[in-house]
């Protein structure tokens, strides 16, 4: 269950960091770019929590 | 005061702390990757957003943006590593228990009434950054640069809107938000750098070969905003060094250090440097240079990242607001012993709140941190002159501890008098700290032989002047 939810906000922060690297090349519109970086928030903050590790 | 009253504020002060009285013993120890992952944690905040920008606007150029972070942050990293970390790993015990033994519980008081008010102005420009982007939907009127006062109506409600929230959660206990800080971190890191990369097409950059040609041209041009001072490498690397300066030489993170196996484990503060104090600063440079030279923070990261870049902001500002709006009332509760904690925090946010209202402790915020490091890194020259000096001139550490003292005047005259006799100095602010260091050293050794001598000659009549 942890290695799904690792790979999940993997995923995650893949769509908050990716469609920028698109936009500078021109692949992509910024509304575009925009949208998945919302989502890749959504996704990041849905899965991190429950794996991550703090230190106490 | 009553030698009962003394008594007591001495007792309330140990009992806030009582639960790290003892060394961390050898089973509590944590392992380097801790360190790694909680430095870099710390050092991507809402701040970032500000400092970045705030250095395009003194026109340095990009090479000595560069160099100056590769350079400052490196001694950030060697200061953890060299002045900090060896003491807390031998001694193991909080900054506070360690000046409580140096400077006795009076002294050590003032110092954490002088810490939490500088906690005070850190988290209200906190609530600030925060404040434009919550003010983003409404159409808020962004503070500028030059704005000292509040700007409008709309500018003091989200203040007091995000304080509030802020000042809320504080009062239910931090513990759980200094989590979530930690686990936005990754995420954060990356948006600072997504939507730096994502306005690069608007200033001409399309590649990562035209990016050096852009930076110089565009971003880091060297030419000076109007009313702004000008930044040389020097500022940038001084800066970068002592941005943290309470922390590694003031000795703030012996408190950190103390669970540390080794001193070496101070080189694992470099990932968190560089990440926040290098990459994240340069992020937020180009979005200000995209933004044609705004410094907000809401606006520009909105104009970088859409919504993901205002929560950003957001989250930045909230999290590092509120452990340190905690800390703060922390400190105060023990001048306010009949106040429930609650109300302490409360009202703590509530002059926090105020602060914030004044965009001056965002748009002077390079000046502030300087000199926030600069009022409380005295005490940390003063723990190392009684650690590695004393013993070699013959001198007793720990003298407060050994002769019950609970006020020693020569740390007291080595933090203020340092402090005083650089504010004199033609030296910008950002240049002061460093001779404050020696001068603080000199003092509190020469003043400790003096108050010391009489005690020894009690003690030992035989021994020579």
């Amino acid at each position: 269950m942890k290695t799904i939810l690792k790979l999940v906000s993997l995923v995650g922060l893949v769509l908050t960091v990716l469609p920028a690297l698109l936009v500078m090349v021109g692949s992509i519109r910024w509304e575009t770019h925009a949208l998945l970086m919302f989502v890749g928030m959504v996704v990041w903050f849905s899965s991190a929590p429950f794996w991550m590790k703090t230190m106490e | 005061m009553s030698t009962g009253g003394k008594s007591r504020l001495v007792e309330r002060l140990d009992a806030m702390y009582e639960f790290d009285r003892e060394p961390v013993t050898e089973k509590k120890l944590h392992g380097f990757s801790s360190f790694l992952g909680m430095y870099a944690g710390e050092h991507v905040a809402g701040t970032e957003f500000v400092i970045g920008p705030l250095f395009v606007v003194h026109g340095v150029a990009a090479g000595d943006l560069f160099l100056g972070l590769l350079v400052g942050n490196l001694l950030a990293v060697l200061s953890w590593t060299f002045v900090c970390a060896p003491i807390a790993v031998r001694t193991r015990l909080t900054l506070y228990w360690q000046l409580r033994k140096i400077c006795g519980p009076y002294l050590t008081y003032l110092y954490s009434i002088v810490n939490a008010l500088m906690f005070c102005f850190l988290a209200g420009a906190m609530i600030s950054v925060a404040a434009t982007a919550v003010g983003l939907p409404f159409g808020m009127p962004m503070p500028e640069l030059t704005d000292r006062y509040p700007t409008s109506v709309t500018w003091v409600v989200i203040v007091f809107l995000v304080g509030a929230v802020v000042t809320t959660l504080a009062i239910l206990g931090f513990e759980k938000i200094s989590r979530f800080s930690l686990i936005c971190a990754p995420w954060m890191f990356l948006v600072f750098v997504a939507a730096a990369v994502a306005v690069l097409p608007d200033l001409g950059c399309t590649s990562f070969g035209q990016f050096w040609e852009v930076a110089n041209e565009k971003i880091w041009t060297g030419v000076v905003v109007e009313g702004q001072s000008k930044f040389t490498f020097w500022h940038v690397m001084f800066f970068a060094w002592f941005c943290n300066l309470a922390m590694h030489i003031g000795m703030s993170d012996l408190t950190i250090f103390r669970y540390a196996k080794k001193w070496s484990y101070g080189l694992a503060s470099a990932p968190g440097m560089y990440l926040g104090h290098f990459v994240a600063w340069i992020a937020s440079g180009i979005l200000c240079a995209a933004a044609a030279g705004s410094v907000a923070p809401g606006p520009i990261a909105y104009m970088g990242a859409g919504v993901a870049g205002a929560v950003c902001v957001v989250v930045a500002g909230w999290t590092t607001a509120n452990p340190t709006l905690y800390r703060a009332g922390l400190a105060f509760q023990v001048a306010t012993p009949n106040w429930k904690r609650w109300r302490v925090t409360l009202f703590t946010g509530v002059a926090t709140t105020i602060a914030a209202c004044f965009p001056a402790l965002v748009m002077q915020l390079l000046d502030f941190v300087a000199l926030y490091g600069l009022i409380l890194m005295p005490m940390g020259a003063v723990i190392f002159t009684d650690f590695w000096i004393f013993p070699r001139l013959g001198l007793q550490r720990n003298y407060a501890e050994t002769n019950g003292g609970l006020f020693r005047w020569p740390a007291f005259v080595a933090w203020v008098g340092s402090v005083a006799i650089v504010f004199q100095m033609p030296l910008e602010i950002y240049f002061k700290a460093l001779p404050a260091w020696f001068i603080a050293i000199a003092f509190y050794t020469l003043l400790s032989m003096v108050e010391q001598r009489p005690r020894a000659k009690v003690e030992n009549p035989e021994v020579q002047p």
